[in-house]
């Protein structure tokens, strides 16, 4: 139909589309003559994770997990310190590979909900014209897009192309929020705390759309949020962060049916419960997420834990499998010195 | 047991050279001490606007209001300055979403916690820097006696809505206002906060209402849920019913559409259209417009709050027909 | 008959927007606001009447503004001929003080503008790249910051010599740093906006995402903070310029002519004061602008 063709499946389904390997990014805070303090936000630590093609991938954490900068990290808006990406087989940013733009032509982001997520000063039409017109779309090609953008997040386009930001709603900003993701027509859409911000009759609304739009578009998500309730709706595999690391990653039946990391069990737990003679009487964990410029020795989480024990403090838990997830903690690990693990 | 807190009839208008806004149209409720409600709505339901108008929280020039809001016994809206400061923090307090604006940032928490205790009651420093310490330690904050002499940035989200909570409680209150505190708090502190509330509503025996959007903060801290919409209160009833089978079309959307466990593959019951503008008070039903329900006399009046129920009240011509 | 409620199926159109009035851009509603705005809009006559008459000058019928007379010497205020008097070498004030608005006002405005395309340059760009760009060049706006700015301006001035092309000169230099730190500190906040990641999410270059994004939002608080300097540089201008540093005699200039009629102070004070009557006039209605500017802009639409 127009110039700006949707980039073609290259290896097939087996082929993860993203494969994220050691991904490190660590913030310099203040201090320093130069820029140069000494302490370090270690937002995100030897990562590696894969999304399959087709699926949801859903991502939870709390506060200083370090989600949103792993968002950040495989759009290229940052720059990883260490750690590689490939997109279906092509590496990225590497000699062999693909350039940043040319992946940003099929991983795209939608932003939260909030004043900042559009440009306040130019109309609905010319925010989502942008990103096709930068990439060579002929202007005619380019409104025709934008309408058909429009009809497909069900906003009526000839009552919103016109429009400025502050005369929609929140959750028509976030309906247009999406179809920009959607204007390039990538193939994989990063969600990060789409609806966080939307109140709840319209999140319901604004959920439906993305399953839809999935289907429709054949598109596989990556959903980021600290809605366990929503992640677990939306998502076929769900990874569980804490303080830059991944604690756990499996499907979503068996991370929320049998969690087994202690911080999935508080996390899930820490849900308010809907039901008024089933009230929540006990905090599953006491304390406050922690800082994360200098992160606790071994494994991150021991000092909320209520199983720590020496080892944790001494050896860092990797991901190892255990039944149908992969899990990061030396209880589950036979061998591990802990007392609860198998010997 | 005589109410703390009678609501009859509030309207709540703010004018501004641009636009007029009808924020609350409406609202009666009562509270009794050692009772909970929950005041549950979306973003322009007026259920912050309520809260904040029981202490006269809002810019004189440009609000309007007309009802009656009693406090034990005395009118609220014909209270002058000096009243308004005695019933500020001293009978009734509040505590607030972003802990982070609550406290002053050049004060360390001890210092802005005692200097409450000292205006309110008269002890010397020492006397209110102890009871800080008290207080601290009551709210559950670890190491209290160094804590006091934290600034707000030292502290953690949590903590600060802890210390934000041990301020409010200061001068012994007998109501407490919460404006959706657990809102702006990850997961795992939130439910921390949640329990530290009920508790010390036990043990002090205080009223508190708590506005929230979330239906399970919600449930989890009130005896009795209001639900608000465009301004009025469209449902009242006491948790369990609220939960079990609520009856106007507005609560039972929202209880449909919210996500939780056992929803996956479903479609959601979404409630069609947006909140409405509060610019102009709409003849019928606010709610008419998005309703699967709706009738032509949805239009024509708008509805009373009518009881249904035991304790159990709803603005809908739907079940006043079947009543 | 039932009142059909919207369906939410994919592509069927949501209930009507928020607000009423179609497309109302951002700059629309400044100017709305702006023209409801009493004090601006006086302000704003008064400064085109000023500009006006300025730019006319030649053309409105006045006295030859240098044109002596030993005999007409300091006539008050009212005198037949002379509608506000005659300076202490016998020359109409009224035809002074409008000739004398055309060198004021342009050694004002001149240096605002150069100053802004200057340091807003060098402050957008500060601003959108970070890091050791914006580093260096706030660094260097640093040791020009540290003088205050009337002592910079005579400094300068006085290295280079009176004259009213080093005047502009000079007072350009001064201003280029507080307009280049306005600038980049507005750009700095703008640059972490989500739109502004989304739009280097979508693989436009650098120029385009400045260009689009960028300047629209950052332009209007630079240009409030400008129209603010421009009341300073009246005054700095007419300051240099009585402490014989800036325009040279026999041109009008309202600081020159405020200079060379100290001496008619006791003979008729009124007339001595009219320059710096003009200054004030002229200076408070541009600071007053740039606060109603301001006021203006800050809503969210």
């Amino acid at each position: 139909m127009d110039s700006l063709v949707p980039i073609e499946d290259r290896g097939g389904p087996a082929q993860p589309l993203l494969l994220a390997s050691g991904l490190r990014k660590h913030f310099p805070v203040g201090g320093g003559l130069l820029g140069r303090g000494r302490k370090v936000v270690r937002a995100v630590d030897d990562l590696t994770l894969s999304v399959a093609k087709g699926e949801t991938l859903g991502v939870v954490g709390e506060s200083g997990c370090g989600k949103s900068t792993v968002a950040r990290l495989l759009i290229r808006l940052l720059k990883p310190d260490r750690g590689t990406m490939v997109l279906d087989g092509d590496p990225v940013d590497e000699p062999h590979g693909i350039t940043v733009n040319e992946l940003r032509r099929q991983v795209q982001m939608v932003f939260q909900d909030s004043y900042a997520s559009l440009n306040p000063r130019l109309t609905i039409a010319e925010t989502l014209a942008f990103a096709p017109k930068a990439h060579g779309l002929p202007a005619a090609e380019a409104r025709e897009r934008v309408r058909d953008l429009l009809s497909k997040v069900g906003l009526e386009p000839d009552t919103y192309a016109e429009r400025y930001p502050h005369e929609l709603s929140g959750g028509q900003r976030q309906r247009v929020n999406i179809a920009r993701a959607l204007a390039l027509r990538p193939r994989l859409v990063i969600l990060d705390e789409a609806v966080s911000a939307l109140d709840k009759s319209v999140e319901a609304q604004v959920l439906n759309m993305l399953v839809d739009l999935k289907t429709e578009l054949s598109l596989t998500y990556l959903f980021i949020s600290h809605d366990l309730n929503v992640v677990q709706y939306l998502s076929d595999r769900v990874l569980v962060m804490y303080l830059g690391k991944i604690v756990e990653l499996g499907p979503v039946e068996a991370i929320y049916g049998n969690p087994q990391h202690p911080y999935t069990r508080a996390l899930l737990s820490a849900r308010p419960s809907m039901d008024p003679r089933k009230r929540t009487h006990e905090a599953p964990i006491q304390g406050d997420p922690p800082n994360p410029i200098d992160p606790p020795s071994g494994c991150r989480f021991r000092t909320r834990c209520p199983f720590a024990e020496d080892v944790c403090a001494r050896v860092e838990p990797l991901l190892a499998e255990t039944g149908r997830q992969e899990v990061a903690c030396h209880m589950r690990v036979a061998g591990s010195g802990h007392s609860k693990a198998a010997a | 047991m005589s109410n703390l807190l009678e609501v009859r009839d509030l309207h709540v208008t703010f004018v501004t050279p641009d636009r007029t806004v009808h924020a609350v149209n409406g609202v009666s409720f009562d509270l009794k001490r050692g009772e909970t409600l929950g005041i549950l709505g979306e973003s322009g339901s007026g259920k912050s606007v309520t809260l904040r108008s029981i202490l006269r929280l809002h810019p004189e020039h440009r609000t309007r209001w007309s009802g009656s809001i009693r406090v034990e016994g005395e009118e609220v809206l014909d209270m002058g300055s000096r009243a308004l400061g005695d019933l500020r923090g001293q009978r009734v307090a509040m505590i607030f979403q972003e802990p982070a604006t609550a406290f002053d940032p050049v004060f360390t928490i001890g210092h802005q916690i005692a200097e409450t205790v000292q205006r309110h009651t008269g002890k010397s420093e020492a006397d209110a820097l102890k009871r800080a310490r008290e207080l601290l330690e009551m709210v559950r904050i670890p190491s209290p006696a160094q804590r006091l002499k934290a600034y707000p940035h030292e502290m953690s989200g949590g903590m600060r809505q802890r210390a934000m909570i041990a301020l409010a409680l200061s001068c012994n209150p007998s109501l407490l206002l919460a404006d959706e505190p657990t809102t702006a708090l990850d997961a795992t502190v939130q439910i921390q906060v949640l329990l530290l509330l009920r508790e010390l509503q036990r043990e002090f025996d205080l009223g508190v209402i708590f506005v929230t959007h979330d239906i399970g903060v919600a449930v989890e801290v009130s005896d009795r849920i209001g639900v608000m919409y465009a301004g009025k209160i469209v449902e009242l009833a006491g948790v369990e019913q609220m939960v079990d089978a609520p009856q106007h079309p507005y609560s039972r959307g929202l209880l449909a559409s919210t996500v939780h466990d056992g929803m996956r593959g479903q479609r959601l019951e979404a409630i069609p259209g947006a909140p409405p503008d509060l610019g102009e008070v709409p003849t019928g039903c606010s709610f008419a417009p998005r309703c699967k329900f709706v009738r032509p006399d949805c239009t024509a009046r708008p509805p009373d709050l009518r009881v249904t129920g035991q304790s159990h009240l709803v603005r809908c011509v739907l079940t006043q027909a079947a009543a | 008959m039932t009142i059909q409620s919207p369906s939410l199926e994919l592509g069927a159109p949501l209930v009507q927007p928020i607000a009423t009035a179609g497309g109302r851009s951002y700059w629309q509603s400044v100017r709305r606001r702006l023209r409801r705005d009493p004090v601006t809009l006086i302000c704003a006559g008064v400064l085109v009447l000023l500009v006006a008459s300025a730019l006319f000058a030649p053309w409105l019928g006045l006295n030859d503004p240098y044109k002596t007379s030993m005999i007409r010497r300091l006539y008050p205020l009212g005198s037949p001929g002379h509608l506000l008097g005659t300076d202490e070498l016998g020359r109409d004030m009224l035809s002074r003080l409008i000739y004398g608005g055309r060198l004021s006002l342009f050694m004002g405005v001149t240096p605002v503008v150069c100053a802004l395309l200057i340091g807003g340059l060098l402050g957008i760009t500060a601003g959108f790249l970070g890091g050791r760009v914006n580093m260096l060049i706030m660094r260097v706006m640093d040791v020009f910051y540290a003088f205050p700015s009337v002592l910079l301006a005579i400094s300068l001035s006085g290295a280079m010599g009176a004259g009213a092309e080093n005047t502009l000169l000079s007072l350009t230099l001064v201003f280029i740093p507080p307009v280049c730190r306005v600038s980049e500190s507005v750009t700095t906040q703008v640059r972490g906006f989500d739109f502004v990641d989304a739009a280097r999410a979508s693989g436009a270059g650098m120029l385009t995402i400045v260009r689009v994004h960028v300047l629209g939002n950052v332009l209007g608080p630079i240009l409030v903070y400008a129209t603010s300097l421009i009341s300073v540089a009246i005054i700095l201008a007419a300051g240099l310029s009585f402490l014989g540093l800036g325009v040279k005699p026999p041109e009008p200039e309202w600081g020159l002519m405020l200079n060379t009629l100290r001496q008619a102070i006791y003979v008729n004070p009124v007339l001595a004061a009219l320059p710096g009557v003009m200054i004030f006039i002229t200076s408070i209605c541009f600071n007053l602008m740039s606060d109603g500017l301001r006021a203006a802009m800050d809503v969210k639409a």
